[in-house]
């Protein structure tokens, strides 16, 4: 069992920012950044709008010279998964083995009601890691269809990232699944390559940006159906065909590819006992954005008027920043000021006790 | 002054290089199909290179950049990357989408020592 001041779990813009400051101010912070480590921008090539770089950066570059960064100042990366944690008392405690009796695959399609029970198991075991604090920055993952063949033909013409994977469509049938600005980025990036690109939105308008529809609406390759969803994922060895229903008119169409772009969700499942999650899974911090935030928000303000702390969650020295609390912004940049933010509310509050 | 613990990494093959090896009866084969514009690959070349010197003797770990054998990739079925695949005696042992980290990697070539 090795102990440490401040626990940093998730390695995106957030994770890394807060390791640079927390490192900075001597606090030997640990970061878990997974086995997939730096996060949504990973998936990503050129980042246009993080400010320094006026000819657009590299999204995995970046990310990688981040953990760079963060290591210089002597953060300890671990690149591992926390798998339990227990927050119900200080110091707080972190796994990060599964029991020979859980296999990884099982612990990782678990619902979330499943990964609870799952986590008890994991509990009995004693914690590899102890931590006097810890700051969340999970950030959030791609929502999936829950559609029969979708897991089946993942990586075999389903996908969540068009940006990784269009090369691989050349002259090829593609959808993509969404109306919001991801999907139309997911359009953008197959216009490159595919034949055909057919959207499927499950409305009848979509909610992107004005500036990004009228790129993807204007493309002679582009193709919309409205009301329509996604029904099965067929095929062999790889994705033929999908069935859809378009305004309940149920059909089978030729599909090479299908690209999933129907959102987020955040990544708290390993918390969702521990520590206080809004209606749609968001972590709660003071600044929350969001009615139960301003409710924690109020309990937080101090004798000169003042907010403390306010990238604290609901357990006192447990701090949240990046997508994994952002239901507003999530911007690579605002993860990482809020990184900043947490490394910093979590050096005073440690200096405080 | 070459030592036999000199950290050489993974070559890179050919369309050509890569048939023969799977090919071979020998050794296990270990194939990274990577893109330099993918970040997750990022992740995974540091690994296949040291699982390339460490298994030198046992396995050949090998990577295939899918830009410039696009062909081959679409053989094998790479609609997604980085794809790992492992081959013995030319038959698929086992495959992993996306970056499963070095454990991963490492169960694959057990699997495929053991088989």
């Amino acid at each position: 069992m090795t102990h440490t001041k401040l626990a940093i779990i998730g390695s995106g813009p957030s994770g890394y920012t807060a390791a640079i400051y927390a490192a900075r101010a001597m606090l030997q912070p640990v970061l878990f950044a997974g086995i997939q480590s730096g996060g949504q921008l990973m998936n990503t090539t050129d980042i246009e709008n993080y400010p320094g770089f006026k000819d657009g950066v590299d999204g995995p570059q970046l990310m990688l010279t981040m953990r760079e960064q963060a290591q210089r100042f002597g953060s300890d990366i671990q690149d591992k998964y926390v798998v339990a944690v227990d927050f119900s008392q200080r110091p707080f405690k972190l796994w990060t083995t599964l029991p020979s009796s859980i296999p990884f695959d099982v612990y990782e399609k678990a619902k979330p009601a499943e990964r609870v029970e799952l986590m008890k198991t994991i509990r009995t075991q004693e914690p590899e890691w102890t931590a006097d604090s810890a700051i969340i920055s999970t950030g959030a993952t791609s929502i999936m269809l829950g559609v029969p063949g979708e897991d089946l033909f993942w990586g075999r013409g389903v996908s969540t990232c068009a940006v990784c994977d269009a090369a691989f469509y050349k002259e090829k049938n593609t959808y993509v699944i969404g109306g919001g600005d991801s999907a139309m980025e997911d359009t953008l990036a197959l216009i490159k390559f595919a034949k055909s690109v057919t959207i499927l939105h499950r409305r009848d308008a979509f909610r992107a940006s004005k500036i990004m529809q009228d790129r993807v609406l204007k493309h002679p390759k582009v193709k919309v159906k409205w009301n329509t969803v996604v029904e099965e994922v067929l095929g062999s060895q790889q994705v033929e065909k999908i069935r859809i229903k378009e305004n309940g008119v149920v059909s089978e169409v030729p599909a090479d590819g299908v690209f999933i772009a129907i959102g987020h969700t955040p990544q708290t499942s390993i918390f969702q006992d521990q520590i206080q999650l809004d209606e749609h899974g968001y972590l709660v911090t003071r600044q929350s954005a969001s009615k139960v935030g301003l409710e924690l928000a109020e309990k937080a303000i101090n004798d000169k008027g003042l907010l403390d702390f306010p990238s604290m969650t609901s357990v006192e020295g447990v701090f949240g920043a990046g997508d994994v609390v952002d239901v507003r912004y999530k911007q690579a940049v605002t993860a990482a000021g809020q990184g900043c933010a947490a490394a910093l509310d979590a050096e005073r509050w440690l200096e405080a006790r | 002054m070459t030592s036999s613990n000199q950290a050489v990494g993974a070559p890179h093959f050919s369309d050509t290089e890569f048939k023969e090896a799977i090919a071979s009866p020998d050794k296990p084969v270990l194939v990274d199909f990577y893109a330099d514009w993918c970040g997750p690959c990022k992740l995974a070349a540091p690994v296949i290179d040291k699982l390339s010197d460490e298994f030198k003797d046992k396995v050949v770990v090998a990577k295939v950049d899918v830009d410039e054998y696009t062909e081959v990739a679409k053989e094998y079925g790479v609609m997604s990357i980085p794809t790992v695949i492992i081959f013995k005696a030319g038959q698929v042992i086992d495959r992993k989408i996306g970056f499963p980290g070095e454990e991963g990697y490492r169960q694959m070539i057990e699997k495929a020592l053991a088989a």
